[in-house]
This record gives structure tokens, sequence and C-alpha cells, in this order.
């Protein structure tokens, strides 16, 4: 166990690495190329705000000489004379990124005002971890519950709902599904606000209560797209668990069919739903930023749309990060309960 | 895993109902591409985010159908292009005439009407644009002449009906009314009854007179567009392109990028898994190993980084979305072909000293190919939704634009809030639809080559 617990935990770790090193050479020249503006920018401001530097010269091509100068010594100063994808820079990045220090955004702050890619994070993840979890916590609940009881009444009519329901709903996209709900109770019925960003500010008392109001239709809209799925995955499960020759040894015992379905055969399901439901948790971040864009909900996943919409780079690379290692810690935590409730996957066969 | 012969299958397929549903939308669909691809040229669908090619159309346009369900009916935009043509030469004068008749019968007043013309002459003739009403009033709309040209010159021009000569001619007319015309635009006056504000029902006739002396004036083209609030079986959008060729168009296109990601998703992932099983020890090892880091790396994120720093052309994208497709089907093909490995047949032809690439071609993938085709089927949907996705999100092939794209215009402008219905609803359900007869096949498929799903 150990021994497979410390290879899972390696592969995480160079998952990790090799997410961040594609992530950086995917943007790093439009990075380097930004922060050479920024630092020619940075110079002139200066200059035009000092018009003594300018007198001081005699010629323009002397001013030109003296302004390359100082434009050279800062790139030399943050390493930028060499090109982006020297191992150096390339490393230096990777070690800052994995202490959590992105830099910071070159457009986009947070609400308090920050510009430290971290701070802005920080403050969007919160509000996504509350609505996908939330959503996927009712949806594993519903589901686990429906799909047990079309497990125990095959080819009832619960059951051929919830299968015709999970088949149709799977083929929705939930955003479309979002614009529709928007349509429909913010526009026909104006009960929800289209747009879900809470329109007072964080410090005020009833800001929590606000966000909550304009969770509802996000997240309504998440469980209706997801329950179907889940419930039709648990009644398989259970379908399957069914025909095991022991829960027939049950049925010939004499044991009530409720007690077989409820306590004994969701015992067993346990172990797939269980790592399921890790995996949907963290995969759902990813999902999110679709969603998020939809009904503006002011999370991770609309943030990481405004920062590709603007090319805001430290802040793609720092979203990036922290939803890939969101993402590979919901894995690892699948991997090791698969792993302990079922031996033969650590004992490598 | 039992083996099931084609035949069986074929039977067993032919037997559920929901696999047969699921091949009429899919054939449906098919038959749309076709007749779409045939119909609609490339080249006008490209012209989709041009602004230009659109300029004729109305804005904002519900269906035409509403009005099959309204009492209330709606103007429908009409682009007249063949008027009735009249030339007549008197000594030195020579007229051309050019005649629209309109039957109006809406309860609303139009947008506007545009006249647009191009013309070839010497000289500057005279143009005279009137209107002849139902009840035989006839409004005098505007009298110009056109810039004048020693040499045989060609002239293009549109007259708008918010043109303030048009709106002085008529309020010059204002004796015909019995309210005031002040605050009214010139659409509002001319389609009005006499005594109330309310559209006139009946049949319009517009004339457009071009005089020209010693010479004759010769008409290249000439269109009247009286602007609806209706238009096309789809409408049309913000931007006043017609949905219903974004919608048909989007058919080929969704099924081109659902199928070939799916059916090249799964034949990389059969082969790689099939290998790695075959193979085993190290060679699986590290196979399975790179099938991890693939599995582990967030999907989303990643194909929107790409798109935006690579391309986001609609082929590279395709390309984009099988990187991350052919893990899942990897994973199951490897404990599925360790399976088979082990059984008599595949030692036997390896004792046999035949090649691995023969044994794995010939002996274990044809006994997968069941579950291939079902997994073909079920991962269709999953990228078509991918793709319409990133498309929603902006970051689609603006020279192919898909329903995901239509979308994402939508949202750009609020559609949702402002309650234009036929500009999200379509796109959607085609989204839907697609994927659910892919769902259909790719479940009835799953049961037969699952049977512990079914009883």
């Amino acid at each position: 166990m150990k021994r497979y617990v410390a290879t899972r935990a390696v592969t995480m770790f160079g998952v990790l690495m090799i997410t961040l090193l594609i992530t950086i050479s995917l943007v790093g020249s439009n990075m380097d190329v930004i922060l050479k503006q920024g630092i020619v920018f940075q110079v002139r401001a200066e200059i035009t705000e000092n018009p003594a530097i300018a007198d001081s010269f005699s010629s323009v091509s002397e001013f030109e000489e003296f302004v390359q100068n100082q434009i050279n010594q800062r790139y030399e100063i943050l390493g930028l004379d060499e090109p982006w994808y020297s191992p150096q820079r390339v490393g230096f990045t990777m070690y800052k990124i994995l202490l959590l220090d992105f830099g910071h955004a070159t457009f986009l702050t947070s609400d308090a005002g920050s510009s430290d890619v971290k701070d802005i994070i920080f403050e969007k993840l919160p509000r996504t971890i509350l609505l996908f979890t939330t959503a996927t916590i009712i949806i594993s609940i519903i589901g686990i519950f429906l799909g047990a009881l079309s497990a125990s009444k095959v080819g009832s009519i619960v059951d051929r709902l919830t299968s015709s329901f999970a088949i149709i709903s799977s083929s929705f996209p939930v955003w479309w599904i979002g614009m529709l709900m928007i349509f429909l109770f913010s526009f026909t019925y104006q009960i929800f606000p289209a747009r879900a960003t809470p329109d007072i500010p964080p410090s005020d008392p009833g800001y929590i209560l606000s966000l909550l109001y304009h969770m509802t239709l996000p997240l309504i809209t998440i469980v209706m797209i997801g329950f179907g799925s889940w419930a039709y995955l648990v009644r398989n499960f259970m379908v399957g668990i069914m025909q095991e020759d022991f829960i027939m040894a049950k049925k010939t015992i004499g044991i009530n069919q409720k007690k077989i379905v409820y306590s004994h055969a969701l015992k067993n399901a346990a172990p797939p739903i269980v790592t399921i439901l890790a995996l949907s948790l963290s995969g759902s971040l990813g999902g999110a930023i679709i969603t998020e864009a939809v009904f503006d909900w002011p999370g991770m996943g609309r943030l990481y749309f405004e920062a590709i919409t603007v090319m805001d780079l430290p802040v793609i690379i720092g979203s990036t990060y922290i939803l890939t290692v969101f993402f590979l810690i919901g894995i690892f935590i699948a991997d090791l309960l698969y792993g302990y409730f079922d031996p033969r996957v650590r004992t490598g066969t | 895993m039992s083996s099931i012969s084609p035949q069986e299958i074929k039977e067993e397929f032919f037997k559920s109902k929901m696999g047969l549903a699921g091949i009429a939308i899919l054939g449906t669909l098919i038959l749309i591409s076709i007749i779409t691809m045939i119909a609609i040229p490339v080249e006008t669908f490209q012209q989709w985010n041009n602004p230009g090619n659109w300029i004729s159309y109305p804005k904002v346009a519900v269906p035409i159908w509403v009005n099959f369900l309204n009492t209330e009916k709606i103007p429908e935009h009409s682009i007249l292009e063949s008027p009735n043509i009249q030339t007549n030469s008197n000594g030195e004068i020579s007229l051309t005439s050019h005649q629209f008749g309109i039957n109006f019968n809406y309860n609303d007043f139009p947008n506007d009407f545009i006249y647009l013309f191009s013309s070839e002459y010497v000289g500057s003739p005279l143009l005279q644009m009137s209107v002849i009403r139902p009840d035989g009033i006839k409004l005098e709309l505007i009298s110009m002449s056109l810039p004048h040209s020693n040499i045989k010159t060609i002239h293009s021009e549109r007259i708008f009906s918010t043109d303030d000569v048009i709106k002085k001619n008529l309020s010059l007319q204002s004796d015909n009314f019995s309210f005031n015309l002040d605050r009214l635009s010139a659409e509002d006056i001319v389609f009005s009854k006499t005594q109330t504000n309310e559209p006139l029902k009946g049949n319009y006739i517009f004339s457009i007179d071009t005089y020209s002396i010693k010479s004759e004036t010769r008409m290249i083209e000439s269109k009247l567009i009286i602007g609806g609030k209706a238009f096309g079986i789809m409408g049309t959008d913000e931007l006043r392109r017609d949905l219903a060729v974004g919608l048909l168009w989007g058919t080929p296109l969704a099924l081109f990028i659902g199928l070939v990601v799916s059916i090249a998703s799964v034949v990389a992932g059969l082969l790689y898994g099939v290998y790695a099983g075959y193979k085993g020890k190290k060679t699986d090892e590290t196979m399975m190993r790179f099938n991890d880091v693939i599995y582990a790396l967030p999907a989303l994120p990643f194909l929107i980084i790409l798109s935006v720093t690579i391309s986001n052309s609609i082929f590279v994208m395709v390309g984009f979305l099988m990187i991350f497709g052919w893990v899942g089907i990897a994973k199951v093909a490897r404990s599925m072909s360790l399976q088979i490995k082990t059984r008599g047949y595949v030692e036997a032809a390896n004792m046999m000293g035949q090649k691995d690439s023969k044994i794995v071609l010939k002996h274990i993938i044809p006994q997968l190919l069941p579950y291939a085709f079902a997994s073909i089927a079920i991962s269709v949907p999953a990228a078509i939704t991918t793709e319409a996705g990133l498309s929603f999100l902006g970051l689609g092939d603006p020279s192919f634009p898909t329903w995901g794209q239509i979308l994402h215009d939508a949202n750009t402008f609020g559609a949702a809030s402002r309650g234009l219905w036929w500009w999200i609803m379509p796109p959607g359900v085609m989204i839907a639809i697609t994927g659910l007869a892919f769902v259909f096949i790719g479940n009835a498929l799953d049961a037969i080559v699952n049977p512990k799903l079914k009883r």
C-alpha cells in the first residue's frame, strides 16, 4: 500500500510539473513580449515625467542611446536578456509558481483592488468551491437515492424515467440550459437575477445572503443537468451487484428487499461511487469555466475566462496551476480510495 | 466479454427502439447536411462574419411562422427585386418607371424602407419616388437629381426612409392626415390610416420614375426593401444574419467534428491500450504511466490555452480534442486485451511465431470491435458539446461558425435577458438532438455488448 501511494504521489507531482511546463511553453513567448513592452513603457514614462533628463542631452541619437541603455539594464536585472525558454528562466518561473508566487496581473484586479494574482485567485476560489461543491453534494444525494430506488425496481416507471432522463440530460450542454433558465426565470418570470454577481460590496453584512440568492439559479441548473447521469451510474452499479450470488443468497433467506438494497447492495456499490464522487468534485472545477461565464458567477471559472479574453498571462498561468492542483488532488484521492477498496489495484496485476 | 457475431449485433440492434430512433435522427441530420451543402454554397456561409453581406436583412427579426400562431400579424421583411418596368420616350425626354407592388397585411408598421439602385446614365437625370396607397392617396417621397456626368457613368445609391428629405416632403403633404406628423418616422406615416395613426392594410405601389434628357437611363439594379420585424424560417440576429443559414451549416460541421474526433480517438485508444496490454511488463508500465499523465491533465483549461495560443482553426481544434479523447478508451482496451491475451488461440498464435502486430490486429482487435463501435457513438456528444463550449467562449473558428458560436453571439448581445428566444433555442436544440442521436445508438449498442446492464 505504501509503495502504491508513493508511486501515485510521484506520478501526480510529475503531472503537475508537466502541466506547468506545457503552460509556460505555450504562453512563454507572449509573456516575454508583454513584459518587455511593459518595461519600455515604464522607462519612457519615467523620462517624460522628469524633463531634466531629456534636457541634459545635446542630440537625439545620444538620448535614444541612453533610453535603450536604461531598458537593457532593466532587462538584465529581470533576466529578460535570455530567451524565455532558457532552462534558468523556465526553472525559476516554475519554482516561483510552486511557491504560489504568480506575480502581478496585467489587467485584472481583485474586488478589493489588489493586482496580486494570488490575492485574486484566493478571493475567487471559495465562491467556485461553494457553488460546485454544494451542487455536487446535492447531485450525489439525489443520484444515490434515485439510483438505488430504480435498481430495486428494475423496469418500473421510476427506473425508466430515471434512465431516459439521464440519457436525455447528458446530451444537453449545461451552459445552454443555463441560458434558457436565465431566459425563463430572469426575463419571462422575474424571480432570479440574470447576473449572479451580487450587487453589494463584500464588506456588507447582507453579502452572504445576497450571494446565496444569486447562487440559486446556477445551482438549480447544475443539479438539474447533473443528477440524471449520477442516478443512472448508481443504478448500473447496483444492478450489477444485485445479480451477485451473495445478494441472491440473502434474498432466498428472506431478508426483505428494502434492507437488501439500501444496506447490503449500497454498501457494496460504495467504492466506485465514492471514487467517482471524488473525481467529479475535482472535475467540476474545470467545467466551471463555461457555466460561470453564462451566469456571471464571480468565481475561478469566470476569472479564467476574463483572463483569456484580455490575455492576462500571469492570471492564466496561476489559475491553470490552481485548477490542475485541485484536479490532481481529486484524482489522487480517487486513486487512493480505489486502491483501498480494491486490493487488486495496488498489487499491480 | 463474450464474443458476439456481427450478425447477432445487427439483429439485436434493430430490435431496440432506442437504437432505431437514434438511426432515424442521425439519418435526418445527414440528409439536412447533404441538402445544405448542395443548396447553400460554402462561400455564402463563410461570409457569416462579414456584416456587408447581410445589410439588406432586418435586425433581430422573429421567424415568419410566428405569424401563423398569432392573430396580431407582425410585418414580414420583404426584399422586392423584380419591379414592373415601363419606358416612355417623348421626344427629348425619356422616362423609365419602376413599380413595386406590395400587399401589406399586418398589424404593425414596418421598420423602415430602403430603395437600392444603381443606374447607368449620361448627364443628370431626375429621380422621383412616390407611393400610391390602398386608399388612392399618392404621396410624393423624394425628388432628386443624380450627380452630373458628361460621360457614361454608373451611380449606385441607397435611399433610406430615414432620409430628412422624405420626412420634409411628407410634412408638406400633411393635409391628408388628420393627426400631427411631427414626431412620426416616414414609414409610420406612409403606411398609416388617415384618421388615426394605425397601419392601413392593402396594396401599396411604390414607383420610381427617372427622367433623363436626350439619352436613356438604364437601371442595372433596382431593389426595394420593406424592413419588417419577421424574416425567414429561423429569424435573424442582432447583426442581421439569417439564422437559418448558420443553423443549417452547423449540422455538417457538428457531425464532422463529432465523428472525426470520436473515431480517431477510439481507434488510437484501442490500438494503444491493446498493444500495452498485450506486450505487458515494462512496455505496459511506461505506456500506462504516459496514459496517466494525459488523463490527469485538466482538459478544458488546456483546450482553451491551446486554441488561444496555437490556432483556432476548426481542423486544428479537432486534433486538440483527440489528444484528450483517447485516454479512457485506452484504459478499458488494455484491461480487455489482458483478458483476451490469456485465451488459447492467442497463445497458440503466439507459439506459432506470428508477429505481434499481426496477433494484435487479427486476433485481439476484432474481439473489441463491438465495444469500439459503442464507445465511438457514446463519445460523439462529448466532442460536440466540448467544441460548442469552446465556441461559446468565443474561441471557435470564425470562418466556420458552429452552433456554439451562434450561442456565443446570442450571449454577447444578451439575447436571454432580451427575450430573443429564436436566437437561443434552435442552436441548443440542434446540439441536443445531435447528441441524443448518438447517445441512443451508443446505448443500444452498449446494452447488446454489456448484457449485464439490460436485464
